[in-house]
């Protein structure tokens, strides 16, 4: 047993720098990730003074006072101590008070809604969550894509989220917080990429049978590859008008990428206000799900 | 006539369910052959099924756990191999089968094989531990059991029959609605935890009646035994959270069965009520699990070092601590669901805030240990691996509280490593230890040494390498519940799980062997003296297996340790204490009233799940007669003669007699 400690180390020790090299949480790319995961690691160090001699401490009782060790001294009447009860209440109390001062100021710093501090205008885009498949809606721009995002690198980008149907939430590990998306409702977020690269994005609220299917990337582009590609978008692909709308809520599993060139105005207020509808279920449905995929896939 | 039944209904295109459950009839099959062949029917109906014997019915609890244990253990193989091979392909389970696998797994775990087997120790253990004869209510204890069997039966039989919940453990509206999953998944999930729910709410209430009204003369609150007062502050969390559950889910039946609006997405329902109304009952229950084994580790702690538990007071402050601040920290569930930032402050501290209680009471443990003569059997193994490792979830559980760390880690592998590091480490590490530690009380015969070790190596290893990868791949972003994925950078993390869990099995295999071999072993094995452990609390005080009325004479508590002090008082005088003055026992009589209730809530159960409204008439009225018909018994217990009891004790009697004589005089007095 005595080996444990240095082992659990080592292995955290790893398995953090592990972490830490390669496209995940802790490797952030923009302020908002980048301030989550200064937090995160802030918290784990302040946890870690009292909890790796914690640990340290019972391996070393365990193994000491091992019954055939004849050196330890056998005290059964030691049952109480008011000085370790003070210790042993007060500590932890101090160390969760300490960490409430994180918890309290970072709650209120990196609320998701909070919008970026910066000079230019965010890039807007409005998010529905579809079974299963994620509708980028740039109202600005008035274009839409299905299943990938590309945003300007170095400018801020404001989020509105809803859902059509059921649960979902929004999540690019490298770049933002998560936030739920939900059907009747508008959540927001913000989340700028420092620099150009391509990023991850997923659903993190399991919705049903093509959950796994709504990862997407995000493309985080120079401000005038940005220009370039919204004049290309404007040039093909279908136009997102409620009919289109209307067809693309059927429930579809793994859908790939693909672009609007138009949309019709107010068409995400028209969701989340419920003027139309909430996304359908299965067509018909004893166990397996009539579930189908978009034509022109 | 048979509503939404038809031959539709079992997945003939599924060869893994189909064949599973081939299997578990044909084994059901055998067993029952065996069982009637060998003339055993009389047998187990007397003894075991219609026994209202707190102990009996707690065995019980145990097996069926323990058999549902087996259950979701299989379900947790299938995910993790579903993901080792599902990296850019679509892996053996399609996602319909995939998200009923997962979410089986979590609803068989919590409820089926967690709480049945903590409510079965505490069914064993507390009357001992008060020196009672039996629990409050014993026909509705056996009551209890009985639904619980229901439950995990529906459950079961959802494996043919029609489907299982694909929604994930909790089913979140309006995924749950009938608008996206019309199918009778979701109907089943309801059904098994209404019912399972009411005798869960009744063991409350129980156990609560139980400590509160019925403890051995002189055994004051302050001198009930640690286990006790963890089983009484979990007992209490039932009774409070329990209707929540229940409550929140009848509402989601009524919107499922009858058209009602409380969460869908239409006709102003709020799926956010349901995500508070649940956790407001989750969070408490994850306390319910793990509080009875923090008390289990404080009496193997305290037992195995030959100290009292140190600073007991403290501990029962602790205990209480946690029991009321479990209340006020359910919303760091959804941290991401767009509540304010001071609401999720106030959340993230009271969660936080929880970790100085469980702080107190692993320091308390480590100065148990401090002092001692630490004897290393099975169960301080766990008790010592679990201090290590609960410590490490206890703190990533506080990461989580943290709002800014949660809006990166929510719902990622990350939380599921956590809170299987606190409910592996802390509840299963916690049963392992208590079954292997009351076991000898219960049968006799100690469980083999050198399995126990095996197991728990195993299962310790195990747990490291299945769940620490999985942290580091919840780092990396990978969320839970993906049938398949294409990610690179998390396919060696899921792998490395993937070896995880194979030790995992072979430390199951290892816990299976343990018994078998115990089993075969039991003569060399045997606990002739009641005490295999130099325990502390009245449990030991009786004999191996206690007789049905457990005391022959209830014991005079006091102080802290009653059987200590006992002992101590034998060992200075060299002999037992004078024989009491036997009397004849009252205990009460076996009632057939749990199960026959129980068979027609199944009956009703699922002719609710399949809208087979006349048996639903059948089974609701069936069971209303069975409890008119209980309520008129006229007889309700039967007396057992002095003379009985006077044999079975000065046979107990005579065994510590032998100890005394064989150890005693040849040591100094403790």
């Amino acid at each position: 047993m005595r080996k444990r400690p240095g082992a659990l180390a080592g292995v955290a020790a790893a398995a953090l720098s592990l972490a830490a090299c390669s496209g995940g949480v802790l490797d952030p790319q923009g302020p908002i990730a980048a301030h989550d995961s200064k937090i995160l690691l802030n918290a784990v160090g302040i946890m870690l003074v009292i909890v790796v001699p914690t640990i340290v401490g019972t391996f070393v009782f365990a193994w000491w006072f091992r019954a055939s060790n004849a050196r330890a001294r056998y005290q059964p009447e030691f049952v109480y101590s008011g000085e370790i009860e003070l210790l042993v209440w007060s500590i932890p109390l101090l160390i969760i008070l300490f960490l409430g001062g994180v918890i309290w100021i970072g709650s209120h710093e990196l609320d998701p809604f909070k919008p970026l501090e910066a000079q230019e205008k965010p890039v807007e885009i409005q998010v529905v969550s579809l079974d299963w498949k994620w509708l980028f809606i740039y109202p600005d721009q008035g274009i839409a894509s299905v299943n990938e995002l590309t945003v300007p690198a170095g400018t801020p980008v404001h989020f509105s989220i809803t859902s059509a149907s059921v649960m979902n939430m929004f999540f690019v590990p490298q770049l933002s917080s998560m936030i739920a998306a939900m059907n009747g409702m508008v959540t927001q977020l913000a989340l700028k990429a420092d620099n150009p690269g391509d990023f991850f994005g997923l659903s993190t609220q399991f919705s049903g049978d093509g959950f796994p299917g709504m990862g997407f990337t995000l493309h985080a582009v120079p401000a005038e590859a940005f220009a370039q590609w919204v004049d290309g978008v404007k040039q093909t692909g279908p136009t997102l008008d409620r009919a289109a709308y209307l067809s693309l809520a059927q429930q579809s599993l793994n859908v790939k990428p693909f672009t609007y060139r138009a949309i019709e105005p107010n068409l995400f207020q028209a969701i989340t206000t419920q003027q139309i509808p909430p996304g359908p279920g299965p067509a018909a449905g004893r166990a397996s799900p009539a579930v189908h995929s978009r034509p022109g896939d | 006539m048979l509503g939404k039944l038809g031959w539709d209904a079992i997945p003939w295109d599924q060869p893994i369910p189909l064949i599973a459950g081939a299997v578990v009839l044909a084994i059901l099959l055998a067993v029952l052959a065996w069982v009637v062949i060998k003339g055993h029917v009389p047998y187990l109906w007397h003894e075991w099924i219609t026994s209202v014997d707190h102990k009996r019915i707690g065995v019980m609890y145990v097996l069926l756990g323990l058999v549902m244990l087996v259950r979701g253990f299989i379900d947790a193989v299938m995910i993790r191999s579903q993901q080792a091979l599902a990296f850019h392909a679509a892996g053996y389970l399609p996602p319909e089968h995939f998200n009923q696998v997962f979410s089986a797994h979590g609803t068989i775990m919590i409820f089926f094989a967690a709480m049945p087997l903590v409510i079965g120790l505490m069914n064993f253990v507390v009357p001992l531990q008060l020196g009672v004869r039996d629990v409050a209510f014993p026909t509705l204890n056996s009551t209890s059991f009985w639904l619980t069997a229901t439950g995990a039966l529906l459950v079961n039989i959802s494996l043919v029959v029609g489907e299982f919940a694909r929604t994930g453990w909790l089913p979140y509206p309006p995924l749950s609605e009938t608008t996206y999953l019309p199918g009778v998944g979701v109907d089943y999930y309801l059904w098994s935890l209404l019912i399972s729910g009411v005798g869960t709410l009744m063991t409350g209430i129980n156990f609560v009646t139980t400590i509160l009204k019925i403890r051995a003369p002189g055994m004051s609150y302050l001198r009930m035994p640690m286990f006790t007062w963890t089983a009484l502050a979990s007992n209490l969390l039932i009774i409070a959270a329990f209707p929540i559950l229940t409550a929140t889910l009848v509402m989601l039946t009524l919107d499922r069965y009858l058209g009602f609006h409380f969460f869908t997405n239409e006709a102003g329902g709020n799926m956010m009520m349901f995500i508070n109304l649940i956790w407001a009952w989750g969070h408490p229950e994850v306390y319910i699990l793990v509080l009875p084994a923090f008390g289990i580790f404080s009496e193997v702690v305290s037992t195995f070092s030959g100290k009292p538990l140190f600073g007991y007071r403290s501990m029962v402050a602790a205990t209480l601590f946690i029991c009321i601040v479990s209340y006020m920290v359910w919303l760091h569930h959804f941290f991401t669901m767009g509540a304010g930032p001071t609401v999720n402050a106030v959340f993230g501290i009271s969660t936080s805030i929880i970790a100085v209680g469980t702080g107190v009471k692993i320091y308390n443990w480590m100065f148990t240990m401090y002092g001692g003569r630490i004897r290393y059997a099975t169960p301080m193994m766990w008790s010592v691996g679990f201090i290590v490792t609960f410590t490490i979830g206890g703190m990533t559980g506080v990461l989580l509280a943290v709002p800014p760390a949660d809006f990166q880690l929510h719902n990622s592998l990350f939380l599921v490593a956590h809170f299987h590091n606190v409910i592996i480490a802390g509840v299963v590490f916690g049963v392992f230890a208590g079954l292997t530690y009351w076991f000898p009380k219960a049968f006799g015969f100690r469980l083999h040494e050198g399995w126990g070790q095996a197991a728990f190596w195993l299962g310790l290893i195990g747990f490291y390498v299945t769940f620490m990868p999985l942290y580091v791949a919840g780092l990396l972003g990978m969320t839970r519940r993906l049938q398949h994925y294409d990610v690179a950078i998390w396919r060696p993390w899921v792998l490395a799980a993937g070896v995880g869990i194979v030790i995992l099995a072979a430390g199951a295999a290892a816990q299976v062997m343990q018994l078998l071999v115990s089993i075969r072993r039991r003569e060399e094995l045997r606990d002739e003296t009641g005490d295999p452990w130099n325990g502390r609390s009245l449990e030991w005080a009786t004999a191996s297996p206690p007789p049905a009325f457990n005391f022959a004479v209830l014991p005079n508590v006091q102080g802290e340790e009653p059987y200590w002090d006992i002992k101590r008082r034998a060992i200075e005088s060299q002999q037992l204490a004078p024989e009491p003055q036997y009397q004849p026992i009252e205990m009460p009589r076996n009632s057939p009233t749990g199960f026959i209730t129980a068979f027609f809530t199944t009956i009703t159960g699922f002719a609710l799940i399949w809208h087979m409204w006349w048996l639903v008439g059948v089974g609701l009225a069936a069971a209303y007669a069975v409890f008119v018909w209980f309520a008129w018994r006229d007889v309700e217990d039967y007396v057992i003669p002095a003379d009985e009891v006077a044999q079975a004790d000065r046979e107990r009697r005579r065994a510590r007699d032998a100890w005394l004589e064989a150890n005693v005089r040849t040591r100094e007095p403790a």
